[in-house]
């Protein structure tokens, strides 16, 4: 096999070029896998062509993420991560990282945690590797070359068109205004505009896309450009940014500040002022003066003033709102500032492509980013975007195949006629499901599969580029019927092969639904841009589309409160009006009474103008008023805005407020302890207790355990006997299941407050099942095994227990014969408003993982506004200012057991089944976990009162785990690591699942069977024991949405206590059992899920359960 | 002025002038004001059309432009003038003037694109002509392999064209009332289509009296460049070496 890995990186052809590294690694033992590795790692090294490194890369990633692990030995050695590695690769030094792995495989053999390490270093390398190439390509396409020399402003070669200078008649300068549609994408052939899929295989990177206007349906009288951006002169050398649809605005003076692009909701404007060349980016950190720079372009006093505005087109459309809202932006300046042709109407082809490299420029400034067809709207009408090969003279030569930047071929009559666009118009029904879902972390799965030629995502490639074909051969004859049927197909079959996290099941009861009441006349499903369940297109028979646009709203708004308690949405379902726009990005200036903002600017801008003495304020900003206010007395657009300006100026009521009475209510109802609230929060104040005071004292000895201070279970000789123990007493009905659904899962949805226990996340046995229903699926095969039902519990908390009710209800408990009650949660707790303290001990004394260079800039600039929200807002006050159930917090999973005293459900269990002696208490992502009779008989047979599964470590298993502290074996939370680098000590991760004899446990509370009836006397024992648990303080980012689909996440503290520090109880016998990794991963982040499906996790748990 | 394009070999001179400025220049010029003949340009419609008002006058031989606001020192002995109408002479083709120039400056000037002539120094053929670009226009069709980066071949104010121009200028000028004035950077780019027309680096630098103190850079450069150089040099030495107050 020697040399085949690089051979198949290196090959001219392509039946070589294009094998499966699954298959080349298919039969090959750990050597042989191992030697292929060192191969790959000398050539990677060598090679300083960008396709080679980053393949090689991506190969040495999937052998140490998928084959390594699975030909390691359950008993071979469990080498322990260096810390020094994982600093490395938290300061993005990933060479420095490898080097540090593999030092340590070199010496102590290959290791399922070294694995895990190298496999996240070569990822991140890749991924890295491949962002400096956009960024250098970005910088070196011809027309931005320039703006990364100027550093001083006397060099600054722009100036701005006279036609913008001339004041008019009123007093007031002209507007230019740039008008510019949004883009919808036909087939984008497997996401095949991802750059360096463009850049590495060009020949099938290949979209086709459509300039459309919108409206919204029955709000908008009819669909016009969506995004719009505006310009003017101002006797004032600032810049004046103003966001119409975010509401903010602000005056620049200061240069440093345009390049602060998370300080307020302004980030993509100044990313355009830069992208275009205005503040050019090689000027950043120059020190000049901002003034200066404006003199040199505008003449001296004066500055610009720069409007965006949406139309209030909601985010997550998937119709690239925001890049062609930063493309019109850069366009608007570019006309302003005489880098464009012609100050106004369609721009020239080679205009539009400066337009899209510096939207390109200005999405890696803002550290976002989209495919290279995002600025489709750019260009008119309807039109193919291709991937090009690099050529001499292109800077791309030797080092990709392909250029970064596409080419446009626009559909033209022959291609696609005006009259079959219009029956295209006139089928399709165009929505916004109301989901708003990060689609990053699907294109980075779709360049890893590409990378690695996996067989059947391969083939799905080429059968997506096939479906591009389909359908501008349907454009062609104009068989819109065709189109559905194509679009539906690339859904189902080609997109869904490479990432099946595509569809949800928020989607497929869409099409369901639709086909349902539409039959035959539902001709297909166009999933719109990275993702569905945002932006979706329905195809229909034209004569049933109006019809269709209104049961669609319906359907959708169905689905949508049916399933909000279980998928993110961000907001209400929308259907839109739409029509296609054949100008693409379009000029205009507008003089005298027509130069006017659009109407919502007003009520960001005029309040303050008219708190001021009208004397004090300037000519033209006088003048601006007098216009405002002639134009709102015969201006259809201002009609109203009298009324709308006076409840912008004066302050809402008190009274006006529902949402503090909610609040308060749920506090009331959930068991609220102000007491203690005020305890902590005085405790929090005087810095009693912090993030640094969750941690153990510095003198604390922290050790790895030894052989002996816990049980493997994998590979054990009394296997039979304990087996035969549970499953004698699983047949008694001596063991009940506990699973821990009262979280949101903050890290699941990024803090949206959905309940993850509903999350219907994956594809098992056909159909999307959500967590609950895969637990019981598990319980059931048990206990259909033994022939004894088991009992199952899910504990609740006030944000998941009416879902999870309502759900278990529709659904009749999925089926499940035996019993299954919730254990409502009986405490709660107030989200608090960070102390400042907290925030940068998080943020400036933790190890941080480093982001990219533009991303670290955005993110330091975003915690610095966030440290002034927190002492703004009252550091330590109540955090209220968002929906009520968004204020609240579970208080830890340690009070789960306590509330099953509390609230009589395991008091009614023991009643039901007096036999009970035993629960398996597990996290809700815990999906490997079952009731397996030889882990109960080792328990059973061990006598413990508590037995903890670990798991070996993997670099991703962060939080704690087993350690030897003072000598003594417990789990310790990773919150309380005296320092950090002690965590990379231990070999054992905590997976939370605990085997429980009730008895014992009832014991440490100070009660026995008898007392469950008594309230009091279980009050008083959970109050006692909870006196003796840490409380941590702990930060959670917290989701407040706002406007149309924004989201902002916000850092708030909240206390928990954990279940794991029972085992510090020293009257508690805790044991600890070295399960297998799968049962004891935990599924937290749903970027897992690929590699969850991937590596056999999926079908391990699969095999566990009996739908 | 006068001097420069006597000593590049050319007896006949013509100026361009507003109506009613004859008198003036007559006088200004003093004896050389007899060996000069006034073109009057009846409008202010551009620049192209100061040329075009000249048509007269060049008839069909080549014609030497120069613009009345610079001036011009050569780094040889050599008059920039002289070295433009020897290559002009060599080549039997229309030449501009042209000198690499920063970024900074394309605001101020016509720029040029094209590619060096084969195995010859300083010399480039011409294909495209844009009057002020902006830099990304410039980045993007004006880019001269050999120029340092940020660079560009900007006009030097000092062509030799050939009879064509003047009718190209013509057709501008018939299509007046559309374009709204006549450009000589349109017309030298329309030249560039129909004939082989080169750009020369000269030897020397160019002086743009209109520029902000730009009359004064260009007394010092003279003063500097000439017999009294040193006197110049001490004035200028004690004027540097004053205390500020």
């Amino acid at each position: 096999m020697a040399g085949e890995f690089v051979s198949i990186i290196t090959s001219d052809d392509p039946a070589v070029r294009d094998a499966s590294l699954d298959a080349a690694c298919a039969g090959l033992d750990t050597k042989a896998l191992l030697d292929g590795c060192d191969e790959l790692e000398d050539f990677r090294r060598g090679s300083s062509n960008l396709y080679e490194r980053v393949r090689a890369l991506f190969f040495l990633y999937s052998i140490h993420r998928f084959h390594l692990p699975t030909r390691l030995s359950a008993k071979a050695r469990q080498a322990q991560i260096p810390f020094h590695g994982y600093e490395h690769l938290l300061s993005r030094r990933f060479e420095e990282a490898i080097d540090a792995f593999l030092k340590i495989q070199r010496e102590e053999g290959p290791s399922d945690s070294i694995s895990s390490a190298l496999a996240s270093a070569y990822h991140q390398l890749a991924f890295q590797t491949l962002a400096n190439q956009v960024r250098r390509s970005v910088r070196s396409v011809p027309g931005n070359q320039w703006m990364f020399r100027m550093g001083h402003h006397a060099n600054h070669p722009l100036r701005l068109r006279e036609e913008l200078l001339r004041v008019g008649e009123d007093d007031t300068y002209p507007i230019l205004r740039e008008q510019t549609p949004v883009r919808m994408d036909l087939s984008h052939a497997g996401w095949s505009d991802i750059f360096f899929l463009g850049m590495d295989y060009p020949e099938g990177a290949r979209v086709i896309n459509v300039s459309i206007d919108l409206g919204v349906h029955g709000r908008d009288a009819k669909p016009r450009p969506p995004v719009e951006a505006y310009l003017r002169v101002i006797d004032k050398p600032i810049l004046r940014l103003t966001s119409v649809d975010l509401g903010a605005t602000a005056d620049i003076n200061d240069l440093a500040e345009v390049f602060d692009f998370a300080r307020d909701y302004l980030g993509l404007l100044k990313a355009a002022v830069i992208a275009s060349g205005i503040v050019p980016p090689g000027i950043e950190g120059s020190g000049k003066r901002l003034s200066k720079l404006l003199e040199r372009i505008c003449g001296p006093g004066r500055g610009l003033e720069l409007v965006s505005n949406v139309n209030n087109i909601p985010k997550g459309s998937r119709l690239a709102v925001s890049t062609n809202l930063l493309a019109a932006l850069v366009a608007v300046c570019m006309r302003a500032t005489r880098q464009t042709q012609n100050l106004t109407g369609k721009l020239a082809e080679s205009e539009r492509r400066v337009v899209l490299a510096r939207a390109l420029l200005g999405e890696w400034l803002g550290g976002s980013g989209g495919g290279w067809q995002d600025s489709g709207g750019v260009w008119p009408g309807i039109k193919l975007i291709e991937g090009v090969a690099a050529n001499e003279g292109d800077s791309e030569m030797g080092v990709s195949r392909g250029r970064l930047m596409p080419q446009h071929k626009i559909l033209r009559d022959g291609d696609c006629a005006a009259d079959i666009r219009e029956r295209l118009q006139d089928s399709l029904v165009l929505v916004h499901g109301g989901m708003a879902q990060n689609v990053g972390p699907i294109l980075e799965m779709v360049t890893e599969k590409y990378l690695l030629r996996s067989e059947k995502e391969w083939q799905a490639r080429q059968q997506a580029l096939g479906v591009l074909e389909d359908i501008l051969g349907a454009l062609k004859t104009g068989d819109v019927r065709k189109i559905g049927e194509s679009t539906t197909f690339n859904f189902a079959e080609p997109i869904q092969t490479i990432i099946p996290w595509a569809s949800t099941y928020f989607t497929e009861q869409l099409i369901e639904r639709a086909g349902n009441s539409f039959g035959d006349d539902f001709w297909g499903f166009w999933m719109l841009g990275g993702m569905s369940g945002g932006g979706m297109g329905f195809i229909f028979d034209p004569k049933r589309k109006a019809e269709a646009q209104t049961r669609m709203a319906e359907i959708m708004s169905q689905a949508k409160t049916e399933m909000e308690h279980s998928l993110p949405f961000a907001m209400d379902p929308v259907v839109y009006d739409f029509e296609i726009n054949d100008n693409g990005t379009f000029g205009t200036l507008l003089a005298d009474d027509e130069a006017l903002m659009p109407a919502n600017y007003y009520t960001v801008r005029v309040p303050d103008l008219l708190r001021r003495p009208p004397q004090e304020l300037p000519v033209r900003e006088r003048a601006e008023l007098d216009k405002f206010g002639a134009a709102c007395r015969h201006t259809p657009e201002l009609s109203g805005m009298v009324q709308t300006l006076f409840d912008v100026m004066l302050p809402k009521g008190a009274s006006e407020s529902e949402d503090a009475r909610s609040l308060w209510d749920l506090k009331r109802e959930f068991g609220f302890d102000q007491a203690q609230h005020e305890r902590i929060r005085a405790d929090l104040k005087e810095g009693v207790i912090g993030l640094a005071q969750n941690r153990l004292r510095s003198d604390t000895s922290i050790e790895d355990v030894t052989g002996e201070e816990l049980i493997d279970v994998r590979e054990t000789s009394d296997g039979a006997r304990h087996q035969s123990a549970g499953e004698s007493a699983l047949k008694n009905g001596e063991v009940a299941v506990v699973t821990l659904a009262a979280g949101a899962g903050s890290r699941w949805t990024q803090g949206a407050g959905v309940v993850k226990a509903l999350h219907p996340f994956c594809r098992l046995g056909a159909t999307h099942r959500t967590f609950i229903e895969t637990h019981l699926a598990k319980s059931r095969k048990i206990g259909d095994a033994v022939g004894n039902p088991l009992p199952h519990i899910f504990t609740t908390s006030y944000l998941t227990h009416g879902p999870i009710q309502d759900v278990l209800k529709l659904q009749h408990n999925y089926g499940y014969q035996g019993t299954v009650s919730l254990s409502p949660g009986k405490s709660i707790g107030l989200r608090m408003i960070p102390m400042v303290r907290d925030l940068r001990f998080a943020w400036e004394e933790m190890p941080q993982q480093v982001l990219d260079e533009q991303q670290q800039k955005v993110r330091d600039s975003l915690r610095t506004a966030l440290i002034g929200w927190a002492e703004g807002a009252g550091e330590g006050c109540d955090y209220t200012d968002n929906l009520p159930l968004q204020c609240l917090h579970p208080v830890g999973h340690w009070y789960e057991i306590p509330n099953l005293l509390l609230n009589g459900t395991l008091a009614g269990l023991l009643k039901e089944r007096p036999q009970l002696r035993y629960l398996m208490l597990h996290n809700i992502d815990t999906l490997g976990a079952d009731v397996n009779p030889m882990l109960l008989g080792t328990h059973i047979k061990n006598g413990s009162d508590l037995s903890f599964e670990v798991i070996s470590r993997r670099l991703e298993d962060r939080g704690g785990g087993l350690a030897s502290v003072n000598g003594r074996p417990r789990l310790l939370e990773g919150l309380a690591m005296p320092r950090e680098e002690d965590e990379f000590k231990l070999s054992y991760y905590n997976t939370m699942t605990t085997w429980i004899s009730i008895d014992p446990l009832l014991a440490s509370f100070g009660l026995t069977r008898a007392d469950l009836n008594d309230p009091a006397k279980i009050g008083e024992g959970v109050r006692s024991l909870a006196a003796r648990m840490p409380t941590y303080i702990t930060l959670k980012d917290v989701k407040k949405r706002w406007g149309h689909g924004q989201e902002d996440v916000f850092p708030v503290t909240q206390f928990e206590k954990l279940w794991s520090d029972m085992t510090a109880l020293n009257e508690v016998n805790s044991n600890f059992l070295l399960v297998p990794r799968l049962r004891g991963q935990q599924l937290k982040d749903q970027a897992q899920l690929d590699g969850w499906l991937r590596d056999g996790s999926a079908a391990y748990v699969e095999d566990l359960c009996k739908w | 002025m006068l001097d420069e394009i006597h000593d590049a070999g050319i007896e006949d001179v013509a100026v361009v002038i507003s109506p009613g400025d004859q008198t003036a220049f007559e006088e200004g010029l003093g004896a050389d004001g007899s060996r000069v003949t006034y073109v009057e340009q009846a409008e202010p419609l551009g620049f192209g059309h100061a040329v075009w008002s000249a048509r007269e006058f060049t008839a069909a031989d080549p014609f030497l432009l120069l613009v009345s606001d610079h001036l011009y020192v050569s780094g040889s002995e050599t008059g920039c003038a002289k070295q433009l109408v020897e290559i002009a002479e060599a080549e039997d083709c229309a030449v501009s003037g042209v000198q690499s120039t920063h970024e900074s400056s394309l605001p101020n000037y016509g720029a040029v694109g094209g590619r060096l002539e084969p195995g010859r120094r300083g010399l480039y053929e011409i294909a495209e002509v844009m009057e002020k670009p902006s830099p990304t226009q410039a980045e993007q069709s004006l880019m001269v392999p050999g120029l340092r980066a940020g660079h560009y071949l900007c006009y030097f104010g000092m062509h030799v064209l050939t009879p064509r121009v003047m009718d190209l200028l013509s057709e501008q000028v018939y299509k007046i009332r559309e374009s709204g004035g006549v450009h000589l950077s349109q017309a030298l780019r329309q030249l560039a289509d129909r004939e082989r027309y080169l750009a020369a680096e000269i030897d020397g630098r160019r002086y743009d009296i209109g520029q902000k103190y730009g009359l004064l850079t260009a007394q010092m450069a003279i003063a500097l460049d000439g017999d009294d150089r040193d006197d110049v040099l001490v004035q200028l030495l004690e004027l540097l070496a004053a205390e500020k107050r």
